[in-house]
């Protein structure tokens, strides 16, 4: 797994870096640079929540779509996944570093 | 000499058409609709070969990959990984495919070669597919993986010929060999590994067209709007409840005149005497009392299937995840929730899905005070006889607006009794992570919510011939004898063992406005909840001795108080009143635990709910 502390919020989305999908709009296209499980803030441990998101498709180089996002906190997101939608939470979309 | 049983197993990504493909090859009528997560058990069926080969093969719940996460994953793992005591290893697991969505599946599939099982690749609903254009080099693929691919259309006719015909290549051949298995958990590095490699051959093989599902889109801009959203949902589930009462009346005064009409002429036609009243009275009268709920039921279930099969339950649970959050309760709850508006049973095992324990008995403790279909008769039959039918701001039925503000009670109380099981007892609670799936809307298909009502129509009927008749026959002994003295002034009724009972009973049921009938009643309806109506209806018709041909609900009208009735109706949004309900609970809980903390605190409920109502009714003047 990458092992990048973790990104922090202001790190704007043009960076090399990128800055994690669980702050961006709804609207916000984006290609996946990382994943970074540590800061997310799960209750997954960071190897299992990196585990499932890559077993949604959440892999570097996907495209991603924020599609939809909830009334309470503007969560949970629904995300197009290259062609699939998945509905997660902000905290583990947090771990999902786009640019 | 016969070649042995082939053993199929059928894995895949949740939503891909196993189970469809399952009934398509068995003839089987397993439960199919459109979200992640229908299937959680295993289900064997069997088929033979065009050439004749005798085959067996399992549906599986849907998994994206062999770790097990959830109770419903490890059923898969145990039975891919050969770990299930007493089950037989599949000799070929069919590994199946959404064809729109391949990414998934592929990477499962590099996954599940490890295990060393000879794997064939169906890349199904391959009409969806075609219809977006998406074309796949089935050849090409099959080299790049190293396995043999086919497609097929579960649901549509001759959709599996192709499979079957490798079926039989694949045993009239040699038989690929089990290798060696060399699965253990992926680390996260070969995950990553799997899905690149799963990309590659994608990009290598199936081309995607431009053309995105534009309904999909279009349709979730409304119903996953923030705000507009939870209004549809609002909006559907209020529809729901006013029509189980609207739509269903007509048909429900057919059916009962009907019974009617034939207590009638059985009474006419017999001569009077213990048959002509074990006929009229126990039969008729008892098991015709329930039955006359079919068509309620039949809606009730329309809806719920036409929403489970449109593609909007995992919708639901998008847009109720964070307000349920607040109540302590997972997003994965909605749907296991609103199947336990039909039957709680089917609803505590849906609960499979949902990956972490605490969440996942919350769910399992609050699914039965969903009302569930077995309520409606209850309900119905006291709204009927003490709510006036009439209309209110002009377009909602008075009855349909209790039925809905009993609705609503039942899910109030669920989400208060789960807030209370965080605040005291799981308090040390990170929210566990909400993942899923929101697939494309299909078109609901008609033969298969035809199936999914008949199925549902013929447990009822069922149940009403099995668990509630012998009920019946049982309340109408206890009411018919001991036989009165002869020249007994009072009704026979008052004479009885059943009478002795409910006035043995009645004293712990007058403080909640409950008469001896009523005790009588509730014992049985222990078994299942319409068996109360049924009770009821034995004991009043017998108790009415000739003239009862009267119908149930006028009885009531005129003997009981209405604090009495709404009383009735408070006890019965939280009584625990279903055995199949506690034995489902002990066996997915694994324990008499938590059956007897739900029996617990749901009679505590219901007794305290009616005490309040009752005595708040009676002190408004209801009594
Ligand atoms: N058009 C089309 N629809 C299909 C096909 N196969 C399945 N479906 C539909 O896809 C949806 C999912 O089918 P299921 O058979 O329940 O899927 P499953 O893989 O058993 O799902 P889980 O049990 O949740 O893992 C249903 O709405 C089916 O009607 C197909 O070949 N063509
Ligand atoms: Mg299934």
């Amino acid at each position: 797994m990458t092992d990048d502390k973790t990104t922090l919020p202001q790190t704007s989305a043009d960076t090399p870096s990128g800055s994690p999908l669980g702050l961006a709009e709804r609207g916000y296209s984006g290609v996946i640079q990382h994943l970074s499980a540590g800061g997310a803030g799960s209750a997954l441990s960071d190897v299992e929540l990196e585990s499932r998101l890559i077993e949604l498709g959440f892999v570097e180089g996907a495209k991603v779509e924020i599609l939809h996002e909830g009334i309470v906190g503007r969560d949970p997101i629904a995300v197009r996944v290259d062609n699939v939608t998945i509905a997660v939470r902000r905290r583990e979309a947090m771990a999902i570093i786009v640019a | 000499m016969e070649a042995p049983l082939l053993h199929l197993a059928l894995v895949g990504t949740p939503n891909s058409g196993k189970t469809s493909l399952f009934n398509a090859l068995t003839g089987s009528r397993q439960k199919v609709a459109n979200y992640p997560g229908v299937t959680v058990e295993r289900k064997e069926g069997f088929f033979v070969t065009p050439l004749g080969r005798q085959v067996s093969v399992v549906d599986l719940p849907g998994t994206y990959s062999l770790r097990g996460r959830s109770p419903d994953e490890e059923i898969t793992r145990d039975i891919v990984l050969g770990k299930a005591s007493g089950e037989t290893r599949p000799d070929l697991v069919l590994c199946v495919a959404d064809s729109t969505n391949l990414r998934l599946t592929i990477r499962l599939l590099l996954e599940l070669k490890r295990t060393g099982r000879p794997i064939v690749l169906v890349l199904n609903m391959f009409d969806i597919a075609t219809r977006r254009g998406i074309t796949v080099d089935v050849t090409q693929m099959a080299d790049a993986l190293g396995v043999p691919v086919v497609t097929s259309i579960a649901v549509r006719k001759g959709g599996t010929a192709d499979l079957l015909k490798l079926t039989d290549e694949i045993s009239a051949g040699v038989a690929p060999q089990p290798q060696e298995n060399n699965w253990r958990p992926l680390s996260v590095a070969e995950l990553r590994a799997t899905q690149r490699e799963a990309d590659r051959i994608i990009a290598s093989t199936v081309s995607l067209p431009s053309r995105p599902d534009t309904w999909t889109a279009r349709i979730d801009a409304v119903v996953l709007h923030p705000v507009g959203g939870l209004i549809v949902l609002a909006l559907i589930l209020f529809v729901m409840f006013q029509a189980v009462f609207a739509w269903a009346q007509p048909l429900m005064e057919l059916l009962s005149s009907s019974f009617d009409a034939l207590g009638q002429f059985v009474h006419d036609t017999l001569p009077a005497g213990l048959l002509q009243s074990f006929l009229q009275n126990g039969v008729i009268s008892g098991v015709g009392s329930v039955i006359v709920f079919l068509p309620q039921i039949i809606i009730i279930f329309l809806f719920i299937l036409l929403l489970e099969d449109f593609g909007y339950m995992a919708r639901a649970a998008f847009l109720m995840d964070r307000i349920m959050g607040g109540a302590g309760l997972h997003g994965r709850a909605f749907i296991p929730l609103l199947s336990s508006f039909a039957c709680a049973i089917p609803g505590i095992m849906a609960t499979r899905v949902i990956d972490n324990r605490r969440d996942r008995l919350t769910t399992i403790l609050i699914a039965p005070l969903m009302t569930c279909s077995a309520r409606i008769p209850v309900y119905t039959l006291i709204i009927s006889a003490f709510i006036p039918p009439k209309q209110v701001w002009g377009f909602i039925n008075l009855q349909g607006l209790v039925m809905f503000g009993l609705y609503a009670a039942g899910i109030i109380s669920a989400l208060l009794v789960s807030f209370l099981i965080k605040f005291f007892m799981l308090r040390d609670y990170a929210p566990a992570p909400f993942m899923l799936e929101l697939p494309d809307y299909k078109m609901p298909r008609p033969k298969s919510i035809a199936i999914g009502i008949f199925t549902r129509a013929k447990m009822f009927l069922q149940r009403a011939g099995t668990t509630i008749f012998s009920m019946m026959v049982l309340i109408w002994f206890l009411a018919s004898f001991p036989q009165p003295p002869a020249g007994a002034a009072d009704p026979a009724i008052n004479y009885s063992l059943a009478a002795i009972l409910g006035k043995a009973i009645a004293p712990l049921l007058a403080p909640v406005g409950f008469n001896w009938q009523i005790a009588v009643a509730l014992i049985p309806g222990m078994a299942a909840r319409e068996v109360a109506v049924a009770a009821l209806g034995t004991v009043y018709a017998i108790e009415g001795g000739k003239e009862a041909a009267e119908q149930i609900g006028q009885v009531l009208a005129t003997k009981w108080s209405l604090a009495t009735a709404l009383s009735l109706l408070a006890w019965y949004i939280f009584a625990p009143q279903c055995a199949s309900t506690l034995a489902v609970i002990r066996r997915e809980t694994g324990s008499w635990k938590w059956m007897a903390t739900t029996f617990a605190y749901m009679l505590a409920l219901a007794y305290a709910a009616s005490l309040v109502v009752y005595n708040v009714a009676v002190a408004l003047g209801a009594g």
